[in-house]
């Protein structure tokens, strides 16, 4: 498992730099670069559904901020150059939230079940009826439009919402001139 | 025990992200990053030692890992998409009125 | 000197919004005119295999869209709108809620709210698992064509008064 824990401190790394660069281009780019290490993440964990939703949806995140960055303004005009003690004491600031996480996490996250033993309370029951009750090989989809179907269908209004939303956001037609 | 703290600290860049940064688009960087480590969370919280992916091939049964985290990510990765989407559509009309990006110059609340 | 310079900048700035319109160069449009009926296939294929594979309705759909917009991008927004019309996603996409919202409901038939009445043939064939595949498909195409008609509004048609706020400054 050294190979997931790399790849974590990569995520956290490539973060950083999307948020502290300046050009806004360079940070959507880190963004990508996060975006492809969690779907790696996503396949060393087990999951290859997880996979491959998340890297299309990445891929048209992607496509749909740089054309609206290269549409308005690249340049982030809101930072002035950093001195050098601002930036010391952006790492003092770092390393003093590193130990206090550190050092309470192992009180915090005593409640939480260790790496690769979870509970499976109601998972169990899934994992042996679920090819017999619903028929599909794949028990995630069997969870998800047999098993619980409402939470689908709920996201599929929340969908339907969020484009509704967008066109009437952007929408030319009817809006009085300001 | 590792794992979840650098799991919490993706979010927690995600969320000083969003408090500090004045520039619209890194705003909704932050909240994209606070999509990936929640759902990061959820994905480690459902791994089984040598379990293997919930899928039911030729073969039998297997060692599988929870399937039931996986469900609730997919879900989460597709409405995170339509959020940010629904972001950048403000964001656009907001350059459109005020010519910047920059949230200390957005002020003044026009009907 | 001053107003040569803005008029020099407006001239290449329409320019440049032009030449997006008008698309890509050869290579990217011939590879596109063999790849995007492809990519419509791959993503019939992951949608009705979502009960064998991983995958399922929301990858197949989010890749449906990546075709169409694959399309668009290459070839400019005024070739790109001569063959497909918008109304033709708005009707797609309530098309696919219809669907599933029907499926959903005629569970009512046999029981309850989303009852699995569809018979259940051998498992690892593709007509199996009752109306799982069915949702799949509504599901598929009302993502696709939502998500498409978001990637439009926010890149192609969002940025209404764009030349007319060059003036303004």
């Amino acid at each position: 498992m050294l190979v997931l824990y790399v790849l974590l401190a990569f995520m956290i790394v490539a973060a950083l730099v999307a948020i502290e660069t300046r050009d806004l281009l360079s940070s959507l780019i880190s963004l990508g670069a996060v975006g492809f290490a969690l779907t790696v993440v996503f396949l060393l964990l087990q999951a290859p559904d997880l996979a491959i939703v998340q890297i299309v949806v990445e891929i048209l995140t992607l496509v749909i901020m740089i054309a609206v960055i290269f549409r308005t303004t690249r340049i982030d005009t809101t930072v002035k150059d950093r001195s050098l003690r601002e930036i010391v004491l952006l790492c003092v600031g770092l390393v003093v939230l590193l130990v206090f996480l550190g050092g309470l996490g192992t009180l915090i996250f005593r409640g939480l079940p260790s790496f690769g033993e979870p509970p499976l309370r109601v998972s169990e029951y899934y994992l042996r009826e679920g090819l017999q009750e619903t028929g599909a090989s794949d028990l995630v989809a069997s969870i998800i439009l047999d098993y619980r179907g409402y939470d689908t269908l709920g996201e599929a209004m929340v969908l339907f919402t969020a484009v509704m939303g967008v066109l009437a956001v952007l929408r030319t037609i009817g809006r009085k001139k300001s | 025990m590792i794992i979840y703290v650098m799991g919490f600290i993706l979010f927690g860049l995600g969320i000083y992200c969003v408090m500090v940064k004045r520039n619209l688009i890194k705003i909704v960087i932050g909240f994209a990053i606070m999509e990936y480590a929640v759902n990061l969370l959820f994905a480690i919280v459902g791994y089984r030692k040598g379990g293997l992916a919930p899928i039911i091939t030729a073969r039998g049964k297997a060692y599988f890992v929870d399937p039931l985290p996986q469900a609730l990510v997919l879900t989460a990765i597709v409405i995170a998409l339509a959020t940010t989407a629904l972001l950048l559509a403000v964001c656009v009309r907001l350059y459109e009125k005020y010519h910047t990006f920059d949230i200390r110059e957005i002020r003044r609340l026009k009907g | 000197m001053k107003v040569r310079g803005r008029k020099e900048k407006m001239k290449t700035k329409e320019e440049r919004v032009k030449e997006e319109k008008r698309g890509m160069t050869l290579i990217v449009r011939t590879v596109t005119r063999l790849m995007a009926g492809l990519i419509v296939l791959y993503s019939i294929y992951i949608i009705l295999h979502g009960h064998l594979t991983p995958g399922g309705g929301f990858a197949g759909g989010v890749i449906f869209t990546a075709a169409f917009v694959l399309i668009t991008l290459a070839y400019g927004k005024e070739e790109a709108f001569a063959r497909m019309r918008e109304s033709f996603f708005h009707f797609l996409e309530s098309l696919g809620g219809i669907i599933f919202l029907v499926t959903a409901l005629l569970g009512f038939i046999a029981g309850y709210f989303f009852l699995n009445l569809l018979p259940k043939g051998k498992p690892l064939a593709l007509p199996s698992a009752g109306i799982i595949p069915v949702c799949n498909i509504g599901i598929g195409i009302k993502v696709g064509a939502g998500l498409f008609m978001v990637f439009l509004a926010l890149v192609i048609i969002g940025f209404a008064d764009e030349n007319k706020g060059e003036d303004k400054k």
